[in-house]
């Protein structure tokens, strides 16, 4: 039986040789990311591990002495942007999948909606900072504030938000919604009782992964106008702001050494509260998926 | 049901709607505000000059204002950062949907969510202070300090998870009952990946690689930090060259007067990006879509 015909090919070892070289490259090919990610981590321990200190972190950034500067006011211009974010972003977010997962038919301006999501999760940061200037920074004329800052992120995450709790809305089994109409509950009983409990998991894990990205976001604030020399911290939502990705940006574009090493003590400090968040929002999914009830 | 509780279920109702109504309400600022500022730079400068015009330099004298330079510094980037992630992304997929056994597939997943994670500011230091000296002045001497070629790898890294879990959302889309035949017929592990499992979920990779394309496309502060800041009409990935969100972080840094020509052209720029993506993500949206449908 040695006849071929079309396109059947017997020589079955050759082709499984193949195969195991094709599945070892795949295999390398994988792990090309992992090293990456080791590499790049490797190096900016490397370059500014040496200048973390109690100094880098309370001191304020300097463009005299880079001995001295610290990232005080990008610390807290974060934590503001983040909690502004957050306040609006979060409850935005998740009301809007709520409405097009439980209450929503299937008519033009639902599908206008989703279309505008759908469109909106891949529009460049940038845009969102125009955006940003337009509307908030001259419109609404809250100037270069962190409450402008705020306020473009949180339109820059909610799509972000709305898909992933849409999808965790989505993953509760209609059996729960159906046993508490059955005795009676409205709909929004219905939601805030059982839907809404089932789907916190997945919504946190979204809110955290949405959040984190809100964090390590500098383009759309730079648009703002947001300064990247900032030497007070922000007291009130309408203060001059900077926050950690825009203070690093600052230290890589001056061509001294002195200044990548802040930088990379700078990202030390922003990967140190960025890839915890990570981590948790990965746990918080992976333990959801392990005791789902259903 | 009481009338305060129908009140109270409609007021509720109300209330999702309008916060879902937001994202309508964001296109058309989106929309709005790109088309009514750079109407303003379209009176000064001929459309005609903008989109064919070779020469890019807005803030020197003498001024020009072809918007071309830009969208090849563009493309170079994007399309090289492809050529990078699409190979990776698509193999490294193909291996967590065919090949892995759970537990690998449990520890990649994560780490690529952690490699989607980090800012872009981390990737734009990291190609500007590692990538060009240590990995690309060696092999090509002569390499400017900034260069396309830098940018592109880390847009490339950037952009391997977008297109990676995509694919692999794809390729587990494909019936096991298509597998099965296959190896019912004798095809090795490696026959079905590629001749059964891959075609199958054509639309889906093509939807991954539009979408990886569109994020590359709007990239900014890597580019930025990496890619330098001289508008040229040029293939050469060596060279220091500029994108459109290039240019925009440039002139924001900068202290434009409102109102100015300079500053309008941020407009009509962020209006070319704009549309370059949105027109990339409605096909790729369309694509998932038709995708979608054909298996469930």
């Amino acid at each position: 039986m040695t006849q071929t015909t079309g396109a059947f090919e017997p020589r079955l070892a050759r082709r499984k040789r193949v195969g195991r070289l094709f599945m070892a490259g795949f295999a390398v090919m994988s792990f090309v990311g992992i090293g990456f990610l080791a590499v790049l981590i490797v190096r900016i321990l490397w370059e500014g591990l040496p200048w973390i200190s109690a100094k880098f972190i309370v001191n304020f950034p300097s463009v005299l002495s880079p001995a001295d500067a610290g990232v005080r006011s990008a610390l807290f211009g974060t934590v503001w942007l983040i909690v502004i974010t957050g306040l609006v972003s979060v409850p935005m977010g998740v009301a809007a999948a709520i409405y097009l997962e439980e209450y929503a038919s299937n008519n033009r301006i639902t599908r206008l909606i989703q279309l505008s999501i759908a469109n909106l999760a891949g529009v460049p940061s940038v845009v969102y900072g125009i955006l940003g200037l337009a509307v908030f920074v001259r419109w609404l004329s809250c100037g270069r504030s962190v409450l402008a800052g705020g306020l473009t992120v949180a339109l820059l995450v909610l799509p972000v938000i709305i898909i992933a709790s849409r999808e965790a809305l989505g993953a509760v089994p209609n059996s729960f919604r159906h046993a508490a109409y059955a005795l009676g509950a409205t709909r929004w009983q219905t939601i805030r009782s059982h839907v809404l409990p089932a789907a916190v998991p997945g919504i946190l894990t979204g809110v955290i992964l949405a959040l984190s990205r809100a964090i390590g976001e500098a383009a759309p604030l730079l648009m703002l106008g947001a300064l990247t020399y900032v030497t007070f911290v922000p007291e009130g939502p309408l203060d001059e702001f900077t926050v950690l990705p825009l203070q690093i940006y600052q230290w890589v574009d001056q061509p001294q050494a002195e200044f990548h090493h802040l930088a990379a003590a700078g990202i030390i400090v922003l990967l140190g509260v960025l890839l915890p968040m990570n981590g948790v929002a990965i746990a918080v999914r992976a333990w959801h998926q392990r005791r789902k009830a259903w | 049901m009481s009338q305060w509780t129908r009140f109270r279920e409609g007021a509720i109702r109300s209330v999702f709607f309008l916060c879902a109504a937001v994202s309508i309400v964001t296109t058309a600022g989106i929309a709005w505000v790109l088309i009514s500022e750079s109407a303003q730079f379209f009176a000064h400068v001929s459309p005609l000059e903008f989109f064919f015009g070779t020469r890019w330099a807005p803030l020197l004298e003498p001024r020009a204002y072809g918007v071309l330079p830009l969208v090849a510094g563009t493309l170079v980037i994007a399309v090289g950062s492809l050529i990078i992630a699409l190979p990776i992304g698509a193999a490294s997929a193909l291996y967590m949907s065919e090949y892995a056994p759970p537990w690998v597939r449990g520890f990649l997943k994560p780490v690529l969510e952690v490699l989607a994670g980090i800012p872009t500011v981390v990737y734009g230091y990291f190609a500007l202070t590692f990538i060009t000296p240590y990995v690309i002045q060696p092999l090509f001497p002569g390499t400017s300090v900034f260069n396309a070629a830098s940018a592109a790898i880390v847009v490339g890294v950037m952009i391997i998870p977008t297109i990676s879990s995509l694919c692999d959302d794809a390729f587990r889309a494909v019936p096991k009952s298509l597998r099965e035949a296959a190896f019912a017929l004798s095809a090795t592990r490696l026959e079905v990946s590629t001749r059964i499992v891959f075609p199958a979920a054509m639309s889906g990779v093509a939807a991954a690689v539009l979408l990886g394309f569109a994020r590359a496309v709007g990239e900014t502060m890597a580019v930025a930090i990496a890619a330098g800041m001289t508008p040229k009409l040029s293939l050469n990935p060596l060279q220091s060259l500029q994108t459109l969100t290039g240019y925009i972080v440039q002139v924001s840094l900068g202290d434009t007067p409102a109102g100015s020509i300079e500053y309008q052209t941020l407009f009509a720029c962020a209006m070319t990006l704009f549309l370059m993506t949105l027109a990339i993500n409605l096909v790729a949206i369309r694509v998932l879509r038709r995708f979608r449908e054909a298996y469930e």
